[in-house]
Order: C-alpha cells, then sequence, then structure tokens
C-alpha cells in the first residue's frame, strides 16, 4: 500500500526524492567504503582496474566493486538510473562526457574541489579535460585516461603482399582498396554496429571538413555546417567505404573486425586506441608487426574519448574521505602508467613519462599536446563525448541507417541531421 | 489414440519411415545450438579459430569448464562464475515457493470459493503476465527504494515474486477449475474451514501442477537477467549478469571456449530441470492448465 | 451489547470464513493494483512529461506523442512487431501441433525426443545468443557449412540483410518456443477421449479429416493458451533482439522493446521512451481483450 499513500509524491520531483533516499542509504554505509559501478570486465581492463583497488586499499579503504559489461556501458548506465532513483547510488560511477553535467544538473554529484586543489588539477589537466570534469565551476569527476579515436591500424604484410602503401588520402585508399581486393583480402575491416559506423563517420567528417567544421557540426550543431557542401561530401565518402567491407559485417564485435586485421584477413581498420589491446594480446609489437597512422586528412587532429569517474555525493564523512582518496589516486601517475599501458590509451595528464609506452602511444601523446596547442582537439561524437545523449542517439540512428540502406540519399540524410539536432534547441 | 498408422503394409511402412526422419531431423534442428555450444566449450582456442562449428575437437579439455566455474574474471573479481551460480540460488527458491504458494491459495479462492466479481480478480491479475519488464525498471526501483529493500536480496526476490503470481495464478486457477466443486462443498457442509479445505483436499492433489507453477517460475527467474542486474548489490548478482559480463566484454581476447563453458554452467540447471522433470511438466500441462 | 452467545459466535466464523477468500487474495490484488496498473500509470503520468534522464514532472501535454509519431525508427519497431509476432505466433502453433500429431503416433522414444524439442524453452538468449549468432551469420555458421559441403552458391545472409533480419529473429524464437507449443498440444492430445476418434473413424473419415474436423477442435483451449503464452512472449522479446541481431543492421529489427529501452535508459529520453510503452500497452490490449472476452464468452455458452 505504500505506493498508494504516498502518491500525492508523486507531483514532487523525483530528485528530492532521490536525495533523500541518498541521505539515508548512505548513513549505513560502512566506514571507509567505496562502491564503484564501471564496465571494464575483460581480463586486462579488470587487471588494469585492479591496480587501483590495490592502491586504494593500501590506503585503508574497502573497495566494492560493481562491474557491469554490455553495450559500451549502457548496461551499467540502466543500473546507475536505477540505483539514483532508490535512492542508493554507488559512491563513484564511470560516467563520461557530457553526461557528467547531466548528472551535475540532478544535484546527485559531490564536490571534488579540495582534492582537485590539492593535486593541482587546474595546472595538471588540458583545458578540454578539465572542462568536461566540472559541473558549475566544481569539480566533480576524475579522468582516467584520453583515447585517440582518429586512427587507422593495418597490418603491414597485408599491405606488402598487395603492393599498396598506408594510405594518407581518401583517394589513395580507395586505390588501396582495389588492389587489396584483387590481392584476396578485405580492404578494410568494420563491424556494422551504431557505435562503430558513427566512429568511422566522424572520422571522415573530421577529414574533409576540419576539426573547425566538426565542432560546428557536432558540438554545436549548427544547422548550415550539417547540411553543407562538406557535410553531403563526407556522407558520401562515408557511404563509399562500404565498398571496402566485406558482407559479413553488419553486427559483428568491433574486435572481431581487429582479428582479422591480425589474422591477415583484412588489411585496415578505423577504431579507436584500444584496438592496441588486441594487437598485444596477439604478440604483435606497435611499428613492426602492426601499423598506426592518423585516419587520412586528420593528421593535424585529434579526436579525443576521455573515461572518467564521476563520484556521487556521499552523507558518510569515513566514506567520503574514502571517496576523495580514490579520486586523487586516480591521477596518480602510477595509476595513469600501469592503466593506461593496458587499455592502449595515454595518461589523463600529459607531463608524465612516457618511455615505457609503445610507439603508437607516444606518437598519440605527441598529438595530443600538438592538437591542443593548434586548438584541433576535437570530443568524440561516437563515444558520447560530444553532445548530449538524445542528440547522439538520433544521430546514430541516422548515420546507421543512412550506411546501411540503398535508397536514402546523402542529402536526404543531411536533412535529417538537420532535424535531429532541433532536439537539443 | 492408439488407432493410428499400425498395419504392416509396404505404403504404411513407408509413411511410418517418413514420420520417424521428420521427427528426427526436426530433433537435430533443435539440438543444432546446444551441440554447437557444447563442442566449442571442450576445444582449445586455436581449433576453435580454425575449424568449423561442427568439427569434432581434435584434442577435448575441461580446461574452459574449469576456468569458467572457478577463475575466469568478472568484473575485478577473477573467481569464475560459482559464486554467482549460488547467488542464484539463494534468489530462485525463496522466490518460487513464495510464488507457487501464493499462486496456489489465490487458485484455488477464485474457483472454489467465487464470489461475485471473481472472474474481473482474475482477468486484472491476468493482465500483470503482458506488462514489458522494462517499463517497471524505474518505478520499481523507487518503490524498493522506499521500503528500504533496494540493493538487496530481499527486494530482487520481492520483485520475482510480484511479477511471478500472476503466472501462478493462472496456472493453479485453471488446475483447480476442472477439479469437482463437489468434494469442497462436501467438506463445507462437514465445517471444514477454508485452510483446511485446501490441506487436505486440494493440495494432496496438485502435485502435477506445483510441477508445472515450480518448472516455469524456477526457468523464468533463473534466466532473468533485467531485474537481476538492475535491483542487486555488488555481492548478490545472479548468475546471468556474471556471464553477461564475461561474454560481452569489449577489449581483449575472446575466449569463446571459456564463454560457452560459462554459458552451459548457468543453463545446467534449467536443463537438468527440464530434463529430469520434462515427463511431469507434460503431465501437468494434461492435468490442468490447458483446459483453461 | 450483548455477550456473545455461541450462535453469534458460530456466524462470527462464519462471517471470517466468508471473508477468508478475500483476505486471501487480497494481497495478490494490492500488488497487481500497485505493481502493474500503479506502474502502468505512472508510467502514462511520465509520458506526458519532458522527462529526459531520470523522471521529472514538467508537463508537455501529448509532445512525446508527437515526436513519436515522427520517429521513424519507432514505425520500424512498430511494424516489426507486428511481422515479428504473427509470424512468431504461427509458425510456433503450426510447428508445435505438427510436432505433437507426429510424436502422438506410438514412437518409440517420444520421452527423448519430447525432451529434446522442450530444452530449448529452458536456455535464455543470454545463453544461446551467441550461439545463434554464430550459426546466422553467412562468414561463420549455416551458409559456411553448407558451402563446405560443396553447394556454393547456397546463400543464407538474412542477419546481415536489413530487409529479412528480422525475420532471423522469428527462426530464434520459433527455436525456442515451439518445442513448449509442442508439449502443450501433446498434453492436449492425451486429454481426448478415444472414443470420439473411433467414432468418426469407423464413419469412414480419412485420419488427416479426422484431425482436422475432430481434433483441432476439441484442441481449442489449448491453441488459446498458447496464443496468450507466445504472444506474451512475442511482446516481451528483448533478449532475443539484443543478443542477436543488436536492433540490426541499422534499426531495421528493432522492437518496440528494444526501442522502449533505448530511449529510456540510454538516450536520456523517458518521456519519449515512456511515451513508445504506453503505445505498447495500449496495443497489448486491443489485440488481447478482444480475444480474450471471444474466447472466454463462447467458451461459457459452449
Amino acid at each position: 500500500m505504500r505506493a498508494l499513500t504516498t502518491l500525492p509524491l508523486f507531483r514532487k520531483s523525483m530528485l528530492g526524492l532521490a536525495m533523500a533516499g541518498a541521505l539515508g542509504a548512505a548513513g549505513q554505509t560502512q566506514a571507509g567504503e567505496v562502491e564503484v559501478l564501471h564496465w571494464w570486465t575483460s581480463g586486462g581492463e579488470a587487471k588494469a582496474v585492479g591496480t587501483l583497488r590495490d592502491l586504494l586499499e593500501a590506503e585503508g579503504h574497502e573497495w566494492k566493486d560493481f562491474a557491469v559489461a554490455g553495450g559500451a556501458g549502457d548496461s551499467a548506465m540502466t543500473v546507475l538510473k536505477s540505483r539514483a532513483m532508490s535512492g542508493n547510488p554507488p559512491a563513484a560511477a564511470q560516467i563520461k562526457g557530457p553526461e557528467i553535467q547531466e548528472w551535475g544538473e540532478l544535484g546527485l554529484l559531490g564536490n571534488l574541489d579540495s582534492v582537485a586543489e590539492e593535486g593541482n588539477w587546474e595546472e595538471l589537466l588540458p583545458g578540454v579535460v578539465s572542462d568536461m570534469m566540472r559541473h558549475d565551476g566544481h569539480y566533480v569527476a576524475v579522468p582516467v585516461n584520453v583515447h585517440r579515436v582518429n586512427w587507422l591500424w593495418a597490418n603491414p604484410e597485408v599491405l606488402e603482399d598487395a603492393g599498396v602503401e598506408m594510405p594518407t588520402t581518401w583517394d589513395e585508399l580507395f586505390a588501396a582498396g582495389e588492389a587489396l581486393r584483387e590481392a584476396g583480402y578485405v580492404p578494410l575491416a568494420h563491424g556494422g554496429q551504431p557505435w562503430q559506423d558513427a566512429t568511422t563517420f566522424e572520422s571522415v567528417v573530421l577529414s574533409l571538413g576540419g576539426s573547425d567544421f566538426y565542432r560546428q557540426a557536432f558540438v554545436e550543431l549548427d544547422e548550415q555546417a550539417l547540411q553543407s557542401d562538406t557535410m553531403i561530401e563526407a556522407l558520401t565518402t562515408f557511404k563509399r567505404l562500404r565498398e571496402l567491407m566485406d558482407e559479413g559485417m553488419p553486427g559483428r564485435d568491433w574486435n572481431l573486425a581487429t582479428s582479422m586485421v591480425i589474422e591477415g584477413e583484412a588489411a585496415m581498420q578505423i577504431m579507436g586506441d584500444w584496438a592496441k589491446g588486441e594487437f598485444t594480446t596477439a604478440d604483435m609489437q606497435a611499428g613492426e608487426d602492426y601499423l598506426c597512422a592518423a585516419v587520412p586528412g586528420t593528421d593535424e587532429a585529434f579526436t579525443f574519448n576521455t573515461d572518467s569517474f564521476a563520484m556521487f555525493q556521499l552523507d558518510d564523512d569515513e566514506a567520503r574521505e574514502a571517496q576523495k582518496t580514490l579520486a586523487r589516486l586516480i591521477l596518480e601517475p602510477e595509476f595513469q602508467q600501469t592503466f593506461n599501458q593496458i587499455k592502449g590509451s595515454i595518461p589523463a595528464r600529459p607531463d608524465l613519462d612516457m618511455s615505457e609506452f609503445d610507439r603508437c602511444a607516444k606518437r598519440s601523446m605527441q598529438d595530443f599536446q600538438a592538437a591542443r596547442d593548434a586548438d584541433t582537439l576535437v570530443p568524440s561524437m561516437a563515444h558520447r563525448m560530444a553532445m548530449r545523449s538524445d542528440v547522439q542517439g538520433a544521430f546514430f540512428d541516422i548515420i546507421t541507417n543512412y550506411f546501411n540502406s540503398s535508397d536514402m540519399t546523402a542529402e536526404a540524410a543531411a536533412q535529417r541531421l538537420v532535424k535531429a539536432a532541433e532536439l537539443a534547441m | 489414440m492408439d488407432n493410428v498408422i499400425r498395419s504392416r503394409t509396404p505404403v504404411a511402412r513407408f509413411w511410418r519411415l517418413l514420420l520417424h526422419a521428420t521427427l528426427l531431423l526436426a530433433a537435430l534442428w533443435y539440438l543444432l545450438p546446444l551441440v554447437v555450444m557444447l563442442l566449442t566449450s571442450v576445444k582449445p582456442l586455436e581449433e576453435i579459430a580454425a575449424g568449423s562449428l561442427l568439427a569434432l575437437p581434435d584434442n577435448p579439455t575441461l580446461d574452459p569448464w574449469l576456468k569458467a566455474w572457478g577463475s575466469a574474471c568478472t568484473g575485478m573479481r577473477c573467481e569464475g562464475v560459482s559464486g554467482y551460480f549460488w547467488n542464484s540460488f539463494a534468489i530462485v527458491i525463496p522466490a518460487v515457493i513464495i510464488a507457487t504458494l501464493i499462486g496456489a491459495l489465490n487458485g484455488y479462492a477464485l474457483t472454489k470459493w467465487r464470489f461475485k466479481g471473481a472472474e474481473l480478480v482474475f482477468a486484472m491479475m491476468l493482465f500483470g503476465c503482458f506488462i514489458p519488464f522494462q517499463v517497471i525498471l524505474l518505478p520499481m526501483a523507487q518503490t524498493l527504494g522506499w521500503l528500504g529493500l533496494s540493493s538487496s536480496r530481499a527486494g530482487l526476490i520481492f520483485v520475482h515474486v510480484v511479477f511471478g503470481i500472476a503466472f501462478t495464478t493462472l496456472f493453479f486457477r485453471n488446475f483447480y477449475v476442472s477439479i469437482p466443486d463437489e468434494l469442497v462443498s462436501a467438506a463445507k457442509l462437514d465445517g471444514a474451514g477454508f485452510f483446511r479445505i485446501f490441506w487436505r483436499i486440494l493440495l494432496p492433489v496438485s502435485k502435477p501442477i506445483i510441477v508445472v507453477s515450480v518448472i516455469w517460475q524456477f526457468t523464468q527467474i533463473w534466466n532473468d537477467f533485467l531485474f537481476g542486474v538492475a535491483f542487486s548489490g555488488h555481492d548478490t548478482q545472479p548468475v546471468t549478469v556474471a556471464l553477461n559480463n564475461l561474454v560481452n566484454t569489449s577489449t581483449g581476447v575472446k575466449e569463446y571456449n571459456v564463454d560457452m563453458a560459462a554459458a552451459m554452467i548457468a543453463a545446467l540447471p534449467t536443463l537438468l530441470v527440464y530434463v529430469l522433470a520434462g515427463k511431469y511438466f507434460v503431465r501437468g500441462l494434461t492435468a490442468g492448465s490447458v483446459k483453461g | 451489547m450483548k455477550s456473545a452467545s455461541p450462535s453469534s459466535t458460530a456466524s462470527m466464523s462464519g462471517r471470517l470464513q466468508a471473508w477468508l477468500p478475500k483476505l486471501v487474495l487480497a494481497p495478490s490484488v494490492v500488488i497487481s493494483l500497485c505493481f502493474v496498473y500503479g506502474f502502468m500509470l505512472w508510467t502514462f503520468i511520465l509520458s506526458l512529461t519532458s522527462s529526459r534522464m531520470l523522471p521529472s514532472y514538467d508537463f508537455v501535454g501529448f509532445t512525446q506523442y508527437a515526436r513519436l509519431m515522427n520517429n521513424e525508427r519507432w514505425w520500424v519497431a512498430a511494424t516489426n512487431l507486428g511481422v515479428f509476432g504473427g509470424l512468431f505466433v504461427g509458425c510456433c502453433l503450426v510447428l508445435g501441433a505438427g510436432l505433437a500429431i507426429l510424436l502422438d503416433q506410438r514412437i518409440r522414444r517420444e520421452g527423448v525426443l519430447r525432451t529434446l524439442y522442450l530444452y530449448p524453452m529452458a536456455l535464455s538468449f543470454i545463453v544461446t545468443g551467441v550461439v545463434w549468432k554464430w550459426l546466422l551469420n553467412p562468414g561463420l555458421g549455416i551458409q559456411a557449412m553448407v558451402r563446405g559441403w560443396g553447394f556454393e552458391s547456397f546463400t543464407f545472409d538474412w542477419l546481415v540483410d536489413p530487409d529479412m533480419a528480422v525475420y532471423t529473429l522469428v527462426i530464434a524464437a520459433v527455436w525456442q518456443a515451439s518445442g513448449f507449443v509442442m508439449a502443450l498440444f501433446l498434453a492436449g492430445l492425451r486429454g481426448i477421449d478415444d472414443s470420439i476418434l473411433k467414432a468418426a473413424q469407423l464413419d469412414g473419415a480419412s485420419l488427416p479429416r479426422v484431425y482436422w474436423r475432430v481434433v483441432m477442435p476439441c484442441l481449442r483451449p489449448v491453441v488459446f493458451s498458447a496464443v496468450m503464452i507466445l504472444s506474451h512472449i512475442a511482446i516481451k522479446s528483448f533478449d532475443l533482439v539484443v543478443a542477436l541481431t543488436g536492433g540490426g543492421p541499422g534499426y531495421s529489427s528493432d522492437l518496440p522493446a528494444t526501442f522502449m529501452y533505448a530511449h529510456a535508459f540510454t538516450r536520456a529520453q523517458i518521456g519519449m521512451g515512456s511515451a513508445s510503452a504506453v503505445l505498447m500497452l495500449c496495443g497489448v490490449l486491443a489485440i488481447l481483450v478482444p480475444y480474450l472476452y471471444s474466447e472466454l464468452r463462447s467458451r461459457r455458452h459452449g
């Protein structure tokens, strides 16, 4: 009967309820515990996060692991929402990009300013990254790493066998594609899932339009940019890439596409630097057994994808202490170095020694700093860094539908992008 | 139904052969996925990459099973799915018992103590079967918060009971309808009360439908993922959540043999229930639920 | 008040007995009122708001419904449910009834076969999803296998064809549920009185005719139960889509359940997700209520 007697409460903002619940629930939390919700469940990743747990426990706090895999965090987000609704959110959760702002607006996130000040985050973090970690001027989240998304991976043996070089322009890529096909290879390995389609598409847009255009289109959602000739050209080029892919690609997981490159079945793949993990586990050396290059025409730019942990408001003093310790530890060199070497990304703070990292990671760090200085650092649309999740979802629908449909024109797709962008207005 | 094709003429024999062939073919189709799973779970990784799905393993190995049970990583804990396996039992057993008991009492009250509106009450509860679970995820989360049951095993059991009683009531109601009212009215004349009649008259004959209800609930709850992931705490997650964590990881080499072994382990209890109790399941359905 | 005489205690306990059935039912009724109907109402209320990431209560009227009507993906999902649901229920009934009739011909290994047909119902698609994905994948599964046997031109690539992907969902779903329908029909067949059949056969009716004219009408309640259970499975199909196609290629194999989930949970559009859930429930009502009504009525009269 509870639900009925409290019916008038339905009218009240759920927010208030969730918060009231949070206060009640947090009171039960025992001293120094942090419950961490994340979706890093694979062997390597889990090991990498494990170092963080060890560091935390060395400081006398307890780590409670809540891992939920699936759909690049989709399942974890469902759990988080359900936990927040029940007034019992975890202490820390893997949340990224503009979503941090959305949680911040709900008033559920805790304040990390004191940790940030002690650790001098202001100096340490690149501006684009630290902006994302703040809500209303206060730090509410900690960045873990920086992934570069606009990479092109290749198997040098396959390239050599077909007599082609690593392409640096789209024309070269399509020409190489023909040669590779004739030699019996799949030119471009791809997995036909919406986020992978979008990953490829955003790189094409960045390449043809440059970083300013990219920002206008995907960050500012500018109507003119979205229906411009550049966008239509990008859409057309994007669709042409289908010619380079194989028929088994729909629904394929990205790591299966990567293993096509590893096995020498396919020549190249457009994918973020987490693909490196696959090459590494196959005992391949960066620069020798596999090559990395920026997607044609995006040498100067850097599409970034940052993972981060947002900290929820807690009531219990000791739990809050543990939470702050966790925030501090995440940015300390020890964790940044171990974690990012396993994950394939680069540290979120550019001041660290990179000598232990592989060739591609070193190049990534160089490009990151260069792009920061040249203002060509752009957030990844495909990885929830650039726009609100509803607009991004609508964009995904259009991109993937256009890519898979035989009768939708590039113009029609561009018009739909404009319409979807209105969601955000 | 024993007066069917039985003669020994060549034509009849041909039909008989065709009949067996059809049945066998159907059996193969139903078996295909399970066979692929089993074969894959005992192959070393290299063989999976190289061979066809139905190729027999050259070097069969039980390592994937051992790893899935005891040492595979599901998140940061590399203890396999064994712990989650017992978690599932701790959720399923109470939930099945409670839902079956409530369903039995409901079915009894609805059929043997008919009152005005009983049919309406039944129709209303029946509709509960059709509500998609995604719809109730958030309101349920909030309600569990109010009840102080969020992220607890009790909360998860509560949810499963709430959405299980629609089905158990359906089963028992349809079964009890077919039991002659005279038995009950005679007992009523003798002065037997509500629970006494239930205990003495209805329950002893309910075995077939209890089996149906238990099998159905057991399967539904054991296989549930959505509620399990949303409403359980970090240490009470059911085996489906662990399996999902194992299978759906996005990086690293996919150990398909371990995935398949874990899937088989997660499926084992329900498979066993179906294999062992399947006969009673069909019998139970015959006894009642299909008449409703 | 008079002190209670023996007779009035008797009537007291009699009244208690009269109330007891209702008392026993009360918790279930309350639960169903709160957790089914209450939540439906809650969902309807949310569908009138602009809720995004978590529920909020700024009412915007029927805007979310208007947006939904303009959303192409929603129509794809709704059409798919029609195609999927219809084919799924139809195929399961035909296959289930067919297998049950065949299995009822005094087969020696009936027990084994029945278990083989029935077991898929025990497994969720969380368990079998990966295998199904393999089997239907043109490069790995059935197509590759048949080609390997020497039939080079054999093509079975529905999983990757936007126009056909929804039919792969039907295949896997029929695989899972048809054995269960078979069990229902088998149970029904066993319940039919032999004398009716003997009489029909004495009249000289052929075997198929006996089944069509005499047996099938007796199985009407079975069909009813099967349709109810199957449509319940069809409407709730979620794991199946996620495991098999992920709604793709594109969103060509999306179903309302996955549409609703994607919008309410991953895209922070709880308002629109709720609106789609309400429409989904209305659809269920529109189909089920007339069917339920006609079936229950005809049975009462029959």
